[in-house]
């Protein structure tokens, strides 16, 4: 099987954001630059599938500045075979984003699955994954959480709100976008790690894929802080008197219960 | 004013008040307010998106789109944006919404901005607001061409317009293809949760690892029953296997907005604030004075949840009464 996975790097979630001079988007000096962690069930899945049945490729693919190559190395210590970078800048939207990795899915053959976290940790957008599928013409299953594979036949169990599922069949070649419970991924080994470095990473620019920064269809502007919050009030008292206070405050000042 | 469309969500022959939201929003800006249904034997439902804004209501029925798949319901939507040439398409970032606005954009060339938590229209233009780093930080969007505009609304986060029950829908139907799907739905897992969504509950009462063992939840789910509320939980309680990982706030988990956030044992680690610091009123209940949860709370308790949720429950029964 030809297996693909789209990988975002992302702050890593500890990280404390800080907007930068102009406000168009965060400083990002002393950012500590992880793979987003829904991207690891992808990365996993796509190795798992890989070991079941021989002969297969894992290939992963990332879109963004040069920095995104770390990602990279990290799926392909984890086990992939093939890496491949495609420019593109900073502050790119979904739809640019979904048009230079199709651009590169499209200059590959045979390609039985893609997979991508269901959403990346810095902009949730959650809109590459359907973007990509659309473009190459074939149906996106999101929020998976588990799949029963037999042969290109594809039965997908998709989180929906409430703690209900859907189960959805589709056939390969299909995009899959993955959510937590799907697996456990593994960590890379060290001498996995070494080797990973001397991979080679295929590098595409934006005119290799087609795509300009007449893609970009949205830009986020006038980055800020959430306001700080006003100190709240604090209720003393014993338990049952700290209880009395609060819902008579619920209920006549905030008016929410 | 503008031309808008609104996707309104059914399951099982029920709307979601989401939408309401939406169509509340756009009637209330003046626009020309478009309603989009899409079933099977959904059109008994055009009436209530009518008392909730809409001036016209589309209906979508087929057989085939008894349940929801992204790529039966995106040529749906897909068809009624054809028919209908609106200037903006809304939707709710539910699952289904999440999942279908991004299939329909790249069909139709649009521009989305998706889990937006403010919704404004000015002169034909979406003003929108979106949080970034799972609400770290907040930023503007600007559309850049002439795309059509597009975009899907965090639930709750505007507000439920008043419903005039007095109104009939002005109601049409449009037909579009299916045939060729290639996804199909073989079964809808029914949650056994009788209690609310996170992301959809007025009311959210989490719990974090000080809860110590997954059946000390019971106390949470009595306040939670006694008000109508979800139960959520910290990703240390999930991590712990006190709750199962749908029930996750934060930024591994789900961003929630209500009325109400009521954190019980939650520290407040910045992934967890950045998931529920939208909501409009926070309460905080821990034993640590110094814990971070408390600088972004309303109202603070110092105290044992194990004394004070209970004493809650009985509080609100009380009022309730």
């Amino acid at each position: 099987m030809n297996l693909y996975v789209c990988i975002k790097q992302v702050p890593d979630t500890e990280t404390k954001i800080k907007v930068n001079g102009d406000a168009s988007g965060i400083d990002t000096a002393g950012v500590k630059w992880i793979m987003s962690s829904y991207d690891e069930f992808a990365v996993e899945e796509a190795l798992r599938l890989k070991e079941k049945n021989a002969g297969s490729t894992v290939t992963v693919v990332s879109a963004g500045p040069d920095r995104v190559v770390d990602a990279l190395r990290t799926a392909l210590a984890m086990g992939a075979d093939n890496a491949i970078h495609v420019e593109l800048p900073e502050n790119a939207d979904s739809n640019m984003a979904a048009k230079a990795i199709t651009g590169a899915l499209k200059k590959e053959s045979g390609i039985d699955l893609i997979f991508f976290g269901k959403e990346a940790l810095d902009d949730g957008a959650a809109q590459v994954p359907q973007l990509v599928a659309t473009f190459m013409g074939i149906p996106a299953v999101t929020v998976v959480c588990g799949i029963e594979y037999s042969g290109t036949t594809l039965k997908c169990k998709r989180e929906i709100e409430g703690g209900s599922f859907e189960i959805v069949e589709v056939k390969a070649p299909a995009v899959i976008s993955a959510h937590k419970g799907f697996n456990e991924p593994r960590y890379a080994t060290l001498p996995n790690i070494m080797k990973a470095k001397k991979k080679e990473v295929k590098a595409l620019k934006l005119a290799d894929v087609g795509v300009s920064s007449s893609d970009q269809k949205i830009k986020l502007k006038n980055f800020q802080l959430p306001p700080p919050k006003q100190a709240g009030k604090k209720i003393d008292g014993d338990a049952a008197a700290q209880a009395k206070a609060l819902v008579t405050a619920l209920h006549n000042e905030a008016k929410v219960i | 004013m503008a031309k808008v469309l609104v996707f309104v969500e059914q399951r099982d022959g029920k709307l979601k008040k989401a939408s309401f939201e939406l169509l509340g929003a756009s009637a209330a800006a003046g626009n020309e307010t478009h309603a989009v249904i899409i079933g099977e034997n959904v059109s008994g439902l055009a009436n209530e998106c009518a008392q909730n804004g809409a001036n016209k209501v589309h209906v979508i029925q087929d057989a085939a789109l008894k349940n929801y798949t992204g790529e039966a319901y995106s040529r749906a939507l897909t068809a009624a944006i054809k028919s209908i040439s609106p200037e903006i398409v809304l939707a709710s970032h539910t699952p289904m919404g999440k999942e279908l606005l991004p299939i329909v954009a790249a069909h139709v060339d649009g521009a989305l901005a998706t889990d937006c938590t403010s919704l404004q229209f000015e002169g034909g233009k979406l003003q929108l607001k979106r949080p970034i780093y799972s609400g770290k930080a907040i930023a503007d969007v600007e559309f850049c061409g002439t795309s059509l505009q597009m975009a899907t609304i965090r639930q709750n986060a505007i507000g439920l317009p008043k419903a005039d029950a007095s109104k009939t829908a002005d109601a049409t139907t449009i037909t579009v293809d299916l045939s060729g799907l290639k996804t199909k739905i073989l079964e809808v897992v029914k949650g056994n949760s009788a209690r609310p969504d996170v992301t959809e509950a007025p009311i959210v009462v989490s719990g974090g690892r000080s809860l110590k063992a997954a059946e000390n939840f019971k106390i949470l789910e009595d306040l939670a029953d006694s008000m109508g509320a979800a139960v959520g939980a910290s990703r240390a309680a999930v991590d712990a296997g006190y709750r199962p990982h749908r029930d996750q706030v934060g930024q591994t988990g789900k961003v929630v907005s209500p009325s109400l956030y009521i954190a019980c044992g939650i520290s407040g680690a910045i992934q967890h604030l950045a998931g529920m610091r939208t909501s409009k009123v926070i309460v905080a209940i821990n034993t640590d004075p110094q814990a971070p949860i408390f600088q972004i709370a309303d109202y603070a308790i110092v105290g044992d949840l194990f004394q004070v949720v209970p004493a809650l429950t009985n509080e609100v029964k009380h009022l309730k009464e």
